[in-house]
């Protein structure tokens, strides 16, 4: 048996995730549920006739929040394909290095989360007439960023609370008070991207770089943390 | 087939302060079948659970010929398990399921072999393509053992692979593990079933408060003799 590479191996596990939400669209139906409710809640209360009053800050902050919620329904499920009937035992139990499993489950998650995102941002250019297209490209790596910073300390702590009754409630009372630096990061990069008056784009620039610099350092520990976490010693 | 025997030379696991296992030394050899016994909370899991790599002991050493078996060791690819749950996913489809660990572990020709591992366990009907899901729990126990074979381990694990079995699904389970047995693979078996330990042990072990009661090899048992050594290691506790 040639044994498979720590990317294939990765990926095989990536692929098995969205192959099976590409049959169910479980997980993305509820993510674009959530999304979209976040963001009609906003729109209640910001929007009064036909007058809209949002600026930038807020529509950022909107943006954010509508990930952290929806990616938080998406983390609640990342191992529960693995729960039932214990297959995470027999991932465990395969040669695959536990830190590809995490890549895996980590590039799975990120793929589906990125895809409910690109699914939001027309809706809050269409809502709050969000200048989403003069930097839709930076948008688009602040988003990918920032979803793959919330992801890897997510998928972490779903792996931790894999066997625990009350995940649901733990994963987000865990999960939120960690992710703030990215998701400040984020909003603060989205709200200078989304300003049409903004002359110096520098502090996107800076906060661009600060959020790749939290992706290393997350992704790494994440690497480096998942096995003790997924074997409970 | 290889010809490495399995040793656990003064292996213990605690738990916190909780004993689970205390200095177990154990041999198993090729080609057999051993029959891990006792009573609950004997330990028995624990030790599979340190022979699958699943957890690590936490003294003593466990090796499969010269080499050590551990969490990172790559020796966890000689290793077949079958457990309670059936260790599959229930979104994919039987084939799918194969398909899947057959990358995992890089199997060369790996739809032959699963083709192969699909009927033996006969799952290759129809129902192959179905989410393992909708399986019968005989079924699920028979895809497990094909998941668990499918890359030609040096040994197997079972623990209480017949519980939620019917009595044809039991006979139909020996049979296997005989063949298996017959192919030179070691055959570890944890339950709280004689009977179907007599049926294909060669190895008894019964352990005791986390401790190796009884260590018994015979070419074959006979249904009373497991039971008697049973009873005489555990003071007939169940």
């Amino acid at each position: 048996m040639a044994r498979p590479s720590w990317v294939s191996q990765a990926a095989r596990i990536a692929w098995k995730d969205l192959h099976i939400e590409g049959r169910s669209r479980e997980v993305v139906y509820t993510m674009g549920f959530m999304a979209a409710l976040v963001v009609l809640v906003f729109s209640f209360a910001f929007i009064s006739g036909q007058e809209v009053t949002v600026g930038p800050d807020a529509i950022a902050g909107i943006l954010w929040v509508a990930v952290l919620f929806s990616g938080t329904v998406a983390l609640s499920r990342t191992f529960d394909r693995e729960r039932e009937n214990e297959a995470i035992r027999s991932l465990l139990l395969s040669p695959v290095p536990r830190s590809a499993i995490y890549a895996g489950k980590l590039a799975a998650t990120a793929a589906i989360m990125l895809l409910v995102e690109l699914l939001l941002l027309p809706l809050l250019a269409a809502l709050f007439s969000a200048a989403i297209w003069p930097h839709a490209l930076w948008l688009g790596l602040l988003l990918l960023l920032g979803t793959v910073g919330f992801a890897s300390v997510g998928v972490i702590f779903s792996a931790a609370l894999l066997r625990s009754r009350s995940r649901d409630a733990l994963l987000g009372a865990l999960l939120f008070p960690i992710v703030i630096p990215v998701l400040l990061a984020a909003s603060r990069a989205t709200a200078t991207l989304l300003d049409p008056t903004v002359p110096d784009l520098d502090p996107a620039f800076f906060w661009t770089r600060f959020l790749a610099a939290l992706d290393v350092v997350f992704v790494v520990v994440g690497l480096w943390s998942f096995e003790p976490v997924v074997m409970g010693e | 087939m290889s010809e490495r025997a399995l040793r656990l030379m003064n292996v213990g696991k605690t738990f916190g302060r909780q004993r689970a296992l205390a200095d177990v030394s154990l041999a198993f050899l090729p080609g057999e079948v051993a029959a891990v016994l006792g009573p609950n909370g004997a330990g028995k899991s624990t030790l599979l659970s340190l022979l699958a790599t699943l957890s690590q002991p936490s003294q003593g050493r466990i090796t499969l010929g010269d080499e050590q078996l551990s969490r990172r060791s790559p020796l966890r690819a000689s290793i077949g398990y079958v457990g309670h749950e059936p260790g599959v996913y229930g979104d994919l489809s039987a084939r799918h399921n194969l398909r899947l660990f057959a990358s995992l572990y890089g199997i060369a020709n790996a739809e032959r072999r699963i083709d192969e591992m699909l009927a033996r366990v006969g799952l290759d009907g129809g129902r192959r393509e179905a989410a393992a899901r909708t399986f019968s729990r005989g079924m699920l126990q028979r895809l497990a053992l094909a998941r668990a074979l499918l890359h030609e381990p040096e040994i197997l694990l079972f623990d209480e692979p017949g519980s939620a079995l019917d009595p044809a699904g039991a006979a139909w389970l020996a049979s296997e593990l005989r063949r298996e047995r017959e192919a030179g693979r070691l055959v570890m078996l944890v339950t709280h079933d004689l009977a179907a330990a007599a049926s294909v042990a060669t190895h008894v072990v019964v352990l005791r408060r986390g401790r190796v009661a009884r260590d018994e090899t015979c070419a074959g048992f006979s249904a009373d003799e497991v039971r008697a050594i049973y009873e005489e290691a555990t003071g007939g506790k169940t």
